[in-house]
């Protein structure tokens, strides 16, 4: 019963590259619509955390789950769990040679088999939902940070995956771009999409997420709701960080 | 001035010649993007021994002359394999292995120089490295390299001419038999050599067209 | 074992002297066309409007014929205007043709990157023109110009193998003479192969090490390795 409620479990991941210990042992489990943001200084292996789940860093020790089947250890089947696990990154890394809608669409052909026809259907609709249709035929290099930032967006969304992995999505981006692409993100998490986010936008962790991790030192420190971070005493270590990087919570 | 009376009479020989040559410059072109496009995966994803052997093959074809490759498989290795293959196809075949050496290079440094995050965001969506090279890496790395690439054809015209010394029916042997047939040199050769510069501007220009025909925004081709 | 008694006591000599022809040829080449690419990139930047056209065709001209077709105008062409050159000096001012005209288009290239401000800099201390390029454009632009000017002395190297073409026993003729009289077409041409494989990779590492030593901070090319000078 445990297991279908959870989507998403992580065991003990462990990750060192070289001689610095990235990742030291951390532990999580995800319900389906759940929304949950990471926080915490830089270099503390949130990124490589997420890449830990889809596996485009290996993990040195630990297991991943999806739907009660390991990710981890699963061959050349990691590209059937890759299209069920989306990923946005901080610098988009859209398909440079690819209109907007081909960026969509790609996978859709190429890795789902899906007919052309319609996978355009589809690349449209996700790019409808983003707010970029009218982009459709437009090439990365013709848009602005916010703009390829939701395109990218849709091309996760294509894959119609059961949860998308968030990579700082928005700190390549000036404030007023932030806010477009966080206004989709939002809109995802009302929907109901489960999203594992690493942002440092507190405003956005606070009002969205379902729950906060903060991270520090390669593990989970505190972890909790948004309510209970803003009273509980558990949350010193986070609060005391926030503080520091936004001044919120001082008064 | 007989000059106008000798190319209208040798001016099917001429035209021959022209075939000759475009042909042996064609060829190279599609064995080196062939041949050279394989050998730059392979230098770039390849393990080791793969990058080894394809750097030998670079260090061997760049480093030695076309005579010497000309004179090295015509007279030697082709016979010595027992096969008696005609001049032109030999020809051909030289200018093209070459060729892949050269353009090979070109090939791998505009796969180098695309980001890792595109084959990141290809792994992320279910690609296998083989996809993702296939859909994202080569696309964008035949459009980075085209410019360069395009510029391999005036230095494979011009050695196309050293094949005369195999024997090949190209421009500069035609040329060479209408001089010592009618004893005028200097016109002829003259005319010759402007034939070649005309190739050289006519097929420079179709590979600017190229360049154009698949430009995309954010990848500066330098197409005039 | 044939083969190698066959390579060292009758292939090795012969190529030997045809080796020597060939490091002739190119000793004699290189500096009359270094200077020829010089006065020809400092004209097409610096000339007046026909002497840059005129340079323009020139160089043209050469890089548009094939360089066989060019020795064959200077040798087998020439005489018929009364001028008759043997196959070593046609061969010679062929090279040279050919060598000064490529590397004009990289000396030219190079002065293009100098910054203006250099020229403006130079001419507010007194300098005439002609002494500003000379003083200062050409040592730098000259610096930017090295990898593609020692590819262009690479290249000569391998095509002064066409020398053969008017009757110059340079290494390849050497090679082509003995494995006529002897049938040994594979094993001759793979050492003659070998040769120029040592003279151009010893050529690549002496470049390497000219580019280090040449370096100056802030202007410097990033290390290249061998095949990149290949």
């Amino acid at each position: 019963m445990a297991d279908e409620e959870y989507i998403l479990r992580v065991e003990n991941i462990h990750k060192s590259f070289g001689e610095l210990e990235v990742l030291r042992g951390v532990t999580f489990d995800v319900k389906k619509g759940e929304t949950i943001c990471f926080i915490g200084p830089s270099g503390t292996g949130k990124s490589t955390l997420l890449r830990c789940i889809n596996q485009l860093n290996k993990p040195d020790d630990g297991h991943v789950w999806l739907h009660g089947e390991e990710v981890t250890n699963s061959g050349n089947r990691i590209n059937y769990f890759r299209q069920r696990i989306g990923m946005v990154f901080q610098n988009f890394f859209l398909f440079d040679h690819l209109t907007a809608l081909k960026n969509v669409e790609i996978a859709l052909i190429k890795v789902r088999g899906m007919d052309p026809k319609e996978a355009r259907e589809k690349a449209l609709y996700e790019l409808r939902q983003v707010g970029m249709e009218k982009w459709a035929e437009h090439y990365p290099a013709e848009l602005s940070g916010g703009q390829a930032q939701r395109v990218s967006i849709a091309r996760a969304l294509a894959m119609d995956p059961d949860v998308i992995l968030f990579d700082e999505p928005t700190s390549a981006l000036d404030p007023e771009l932030t806010r477009e692409v966080l206004e989709v993100m939002k809109l995802l998490a009302e929907q109901g999409m489960t999203m594992l986010v690493v942002t440092h936008e507190m405003g956005f962790a606070c009002s969205v997420a379902t729950r906060i991790m903060f991270m520090e030192h390669g593990i989970i420190q505190e972890q909790g709701s948004p309510d209970q971070m803003m009273s509980d005493q558990t949350f010193e270590r986070c609060k005391n960080f926030i503080g520091k990087v936004t001044g919120y919570g001082t008064d | 001035m007989d000059l106008i009376d000798i190319l209208i009479e040798w001016f099917p020989y001429l035209i021959s010649g022209i075939f000759a040559t475009l042909g042996l410059v064609a060829s190279a072109l599609v064995i080196g993007v062939l041949v050279g496009l394989p050998m730059a995966l392979g230098q770039v994803y390849g393990k080791f021994p793969v990058r080894a052997v394809v750097g030998i093959y670079v260090w061997f074809f760049r480093g030695l002359p076309v005579l010497v490759l000309l004179f090295l498989f015509y007279f030697g290795i082709f016979p010595g394999l027992g096969l008696d293959l005609p001049a032109f196809f030999v020809g051909a075949t030289v200018l093209g292995l070459r060729g892949a050496a050269y353009q090979s290079q070109i090939f791998r440094g505009a796969i180098q120089s695309i980001s890792e995050g595109q084959m990141i965001a290809a792994r992320s969506l279910g690609m296998t490295r083989l996809q993702g090279i296939r859909n994202v890496i080569l696309p964008q790395a035949v459009r980075i390299a085209l410019p360069g690439w395009s510029n391999e054809y005036p230095n494979i015209l011009t050695d196309s001419a050293i094949c005369y010394a195999i024997g090949v029916a190209e421009l500069l042997t035609r040329t060479s038999q209408i001089v010592s047939q009618t004893y005028v040199t200097m016109p002829i050769y003259l005319v010759c050599a402007g034939i070649f510069i005309l190739l050289n501007y006519a097929g420079l220009r179709v590979l600017h067209e190229i360049e154009k025909k698949i430009e995309v925004p954010g990848f500066g081709t330098g197409a005039a | 074992m044939e083969t190698i008694q066959f390579i060292s006591t009758i292939l090795m000599p012969a190529l030997l002297e045809g080796l020597v022809i060939t490091i002739e040829l190119v000793l004699i080449t290189a500096p009359i066309g270094f200077l020829l690419g010089i006065l020809l990139a400092v004209e097409r930047v610096y000339g007046s409007r026909p002497v840059v056209l005129l340079c323009k065709i020139v160089v043209g001209f050469i890089k548009g014929t094939p360089l066989l077709l060019m020795l064959f105008i200077l040798y087998f062409g020439l005489p018929s205007i009364g001028i008759v050159l043997s196959g070593f000096s046609a061969s010679v001012v062929g090279f040279v043709m050919c060598n000064g005209a490529y590397s004009s288009e990289y000396i030219r290239g190079a002065m293009g990157s100098v910054k203006e401000g250099q020229m403006i800099a130079a001419q507010a201390l007194g300098m005439t023109r002609m002494q500003a390029v000379r003083l200062i454009i050409l040592p730098q632009a000259l610096r930017r110009a090295i990898p593609g000017l020692s590819n262009e002395f690479i290249y000569l190297i391998k095509y002064s193998s066409l020398a053969y073409m008017l009757t110059v026993i340079e290494l390849t003729g050497a090679g082509k003479l003995v494995a006529t009289k002897y049938f040994t077409y594979t094993e001759t041409f793979i050492v003659v192969g070998m040769l120029y494989l040592v003279l151009v990779t010893i050529t690549t590492i002496a470049v390497m090490l000219l580019e280090r030593k040449l370096a100056v901070p802030g202007m410097t090319t990033a290390g290249r390795s061998a095949l990149d000078i290949l």
